[in-house]
């Protein structure tokens, strides 16, 4: 046991899940819900705190989780949305406490889930190092003892008695990082935080990370990019729906990632509302991989026990890097078309123009056309992988989308 | 929920070292081919790298690395005082970004902490003093309500300051760890430099109207012990319930005025009928205002009894106060 850094036993977290009110349809009961609405609402607050029982508004964020890292390991934590990471991150650095189960953590932690937290607009770029590496958990003597090389790296050496506002947003980032990379715990977790800046910055960065990733450290590492969990980590973990899934060589706990996205049919929800995904690509070579030029046909049904009036369905695809690249709506404006009020089906056919990512994640909201509140929303439905990237063009998250994408629309059954 | 407290080794530790359990599946065969998993770690010495669990093992262990326990129960109230005290620097940055930020981009900047007791003292002058005519134990009524309103501005200041602070860092609350009770207490603090600034104004206000301090003073730093107890006491309270209720923030300014009608900053204490004297003086702000007068101004002997029965109420505040913060706090990060 003495051995291992991170010893978590059966760490669990759950949420409580938003319920949505019914809105009254009498006047009587209007005032009713009126004069019952704070107590209602106080009853919810309160409620966001008490998880009791097997309720089944309750989200198990993260369920179960037990595994040991061994002291000087990197481990790449991956997982599409909202499968947990971010919760077991979060669990890990104390920021909240689990529902249920325990970890040890052996040395000192420092957590890196954000750059610049505390950073106050206000205050000068010497005042704002100060205050968030005291944050971090640094010493204000070892601060001082690092003042000039945190300078140094930053690069904003002559903007120090500056208001941070005042700096660009690269400066801001840069000085952020600088003060983390300066960090030296023995065990060091970060969240998606090195995509940051422009790509000369990143490279730093990440020639930074691994030097603290050599240096005997234990880090926890979260990221959506795989090339840079490839460069960094040596051993992985992958959480789905809550629960980890795969764990050990990075190689193979990568590939379980991969399979587990790359899927042309995807299904979700629970018998209420259901949904299934269906991608297919019209490329002679490939049917998997939506290359530049090609089309993609993304088919979307959904199920639901009620009958939904003038429903819509709005398609998100995320870049491999996290980002949210592109987004389109589709509906029905009334059910007089041939569908049941049951069963809809929606049709996007897209072309890639030129998108600069590794693969495209797909999200999928299911909602009321007159409204914009999500009846349900499914993230990371399933993934597409896309073919080489144009030339000149790395992966990474301010890398650009090339061009904008053509849509044809299909509202059919 | 389990067995928390008797928690020794968890049912995957005899694993042997090099090979990675994940839920209670260990997967033996990816083992040898980690990469780094067999090498030297770090500050561990030699012989017991890759011994069994042993007890003699891990106590050479925890002697030399800090161990952060993770677990549903909150951490006890004596870890959380002796974080506080690690947490020394931090605490001393954020007093510092707070009084920076609060008079940042504004024209007379320091100014405002000499402005902002002066206009409540001119108003009330106009108001109790000339048109009202409230007694005030026979001094100008100007000095008397400025001495009532430096500890209370301190207080009210410091309670709406405490309240919101939180609120206005949940980022940070939701974002990395530090002990939660450094952010009202640092907005608490740093409001001592416009106290500071108001007592200057003050002693200058007593040479102006020529009052002469007595050996009360040398009560004077309880009283200010009393008033920084209560104030971050309430803060406390009050920032606890408002993160989860954030009816809280909107009643706070309203509370804080019917608090002052209940402290004797505009009228003196004579006012208030000898049988309600005891349950009045459960306001700690009671005794702290009629000592300071009676130090400074001399209105009357010192009011021992006030002072004695405030100074037990402003310690059960302060007490209940961080106890109730420090056992809330762990939920803070998912409801701000």
């Amino acid at each position: 046991m003495s051995s291992y850094a991170i010893t978590a036993d059966g760490l669990s977290k759950a949420y409580r899940l938003g319920k949505q009110c019914g809105t009254p349809d009498t006047l009587v009961g209007a005032l009713k819900a009126l004069v019952r609405y704070p107590l209602d609402n106080f009853r919810h607050l309160r409620s966001l705190t008490q998880t009791n029982g097997e309720d089944p508004h309750l989200l198990w964020a993260l369920r179960d989780a037990s595994f040991e890292i061994k002291q000087g390991d990197v481990v790449g934590v991956v997982g599409r949305n909202g499968s947990g990471k971010s919760t077991l991150l979060k669990l890990l650095s104390r920021i909240t406490d689990p529902t249920a189960g325990s970890a040890r953590i052996l040395g000192r932690v420092s957590s890196l889930l954000e750059v610049g937290t505390g950073f106050h607009p206000e205050l000068s770029g010497r005042d704002n190092i100060y205050l968030n590496g005291t944050i971090l958990g640094m010493s204000k003597r070892e601060i001082d003892h690092k003042f000039d090389e945190i300078v140094d790296f930053s690069g904003v050496a002559r903007f120090l008695d500056t208001p941070t506002k005042r700096y660009s947003s690269g400066m801001q980032v840069r000085l952020a990082f600088s003060v983390a990379a300066h960090l030296e715990p023995d065990v060091l977790i970060v969240d998606e935080v090195l995509a940051v800046g422009d790509a000369e910055f990143q490279r730093r960065c990440l020639g930074k990370m691994q030097e603290v990733a050599s240096g005997g450290r234990t880090v926890l590492f979260v990221s959506h990019n795989m090339s840079t969990i490839g460069q960094l980590c040596n051993v992985g973990m992958l959480l789905s729906h809550g629960k980890i899934t795969a764990a050990g060589e990075l190689k193979h706990v990568v590939q379980v990632y991969m399979d587990e996205l790359f899927t042309t049919q995807a299904e979700a929800g629970d018998e209420s509302l259901r949904v299934s995904v269906t991608t297919a690509v019209d490329d002679l070579e490939s049917e998997k991989v939506w290359r530049q030029g090609s089309h993609l046909t993304v088919r979307v049904s959904v199920w639901s026990r009620e009958a939904v009036q003038g429903p819509a369905v709005d398609l998100y695809l995320h870049s491999s890097a996290g980002r949210m690249v592109f987004a389109q709506s589709d509906r029905f404006m009334d059910s007089s078309n041939g569908s049941s009020e049951h069963h809809w089906v929606f049709e996007f056919r897209l072309e890639n123009t030129g998108f600069v990512s590794d693969y495209m994640t797909i999200d999928v909201g299911f909602r009321y056309s007159s409204s914009t509140r999500y009846i349900a929303l499914w993230r990371s439905l399933a993934a597409v992988a896309l073919g080489p990237l144009p030339d000149g063009f790395t992966h990474g998250r301010d890398c650009p989308v090339a061009i904008p994408c053509a849509v044809a629309l299909r509202g059919s059954a | 929920m389990n067995n928390l407290d008797s928690f020794d080794l968890p049912p995957n530790a005899t694993a042997p070292p090099g090979t990675f359990v994940v839920a209670g599946l260990t997967s033996r065969d990816a083992a040898p081919e980690l990469p780094l998993a067999n090498t030297p770690l770090g500050e561990l010495p030699a012989p017991e790298r890759h011994s069994r669990p042993g007890n003699n093992c891990q106590a050479a262990m925890e002697s030399e690395l800090p161990v952060t326990w993770i677990q549903p129960s909150s951490v006890g109230r004596m870890s959380s005082l002796l974080e506080l005290v690690k947490h020394v620097d931090l605490l001393q940055f954020l007093v510092r970004r707070e009084i920076k930020v609060r008079y940042a981009q504004s024209a007379i900047g320091i100014g405002w902490a000499v402005l902002q007791p002066l206009f409540p003292m001119l108003i009330f002058t106009v108001i109790f003093g000339r048109l009202a005519k409230l007694s005030s134990d026979g001094i100008p009524y100007a000095l008397f309500s400025f001495a009532g309103l430096v500890p209370w501005l301190y207080f009210s200041n410091g309670v709406t300051d405490g309240v919101n602070s939180l609120i206005a860092n949940a980022n940070m609350l939701s974002k990395v760890y530090f002990p939660r009770l450094l952010i009202p207490l640092s907005a608490v603090i740093s409001r001592f430099i416009d106290f500071c600034v108001a007592t200057i104004m003050l002693l200058g206000m007593m040479v102006w109207y020529g009052a002469i301090p007595n050996w009360g003073v040398c009560v004077i730093p309880w009283l200010l012990a009393m008033m920084i107890l209560t104030t971050i006491g309430i803060a406390c309270w009050l920032s606890t319930l408002a993160i989860q209720y954030r009816d809280v923030k909107h009643a706070l300014s309203f509370l804080i005025q019917v608090l002052m009608y209940t402290a004797p900053v505009v009228y003196p204490t004579t006012l208030i009928p000898e049988s309600w004297k005891l349950l009045y003086a459960l306001n700690p702000m009671v005794g702290v205002i009629e000592g300071l007068r009676s130090a400074l101004l001399g209105t009357r002997d010192m009011p021992w009894l006030l002072i004695a029965i405030g100074s037990v109420s402003s310690l059960v505040i302060a007490i209940s106060g961080t106890n109730y913060f420090v056992r809330k706090q762990r939920i803070f990060a998912d409801v701000a």
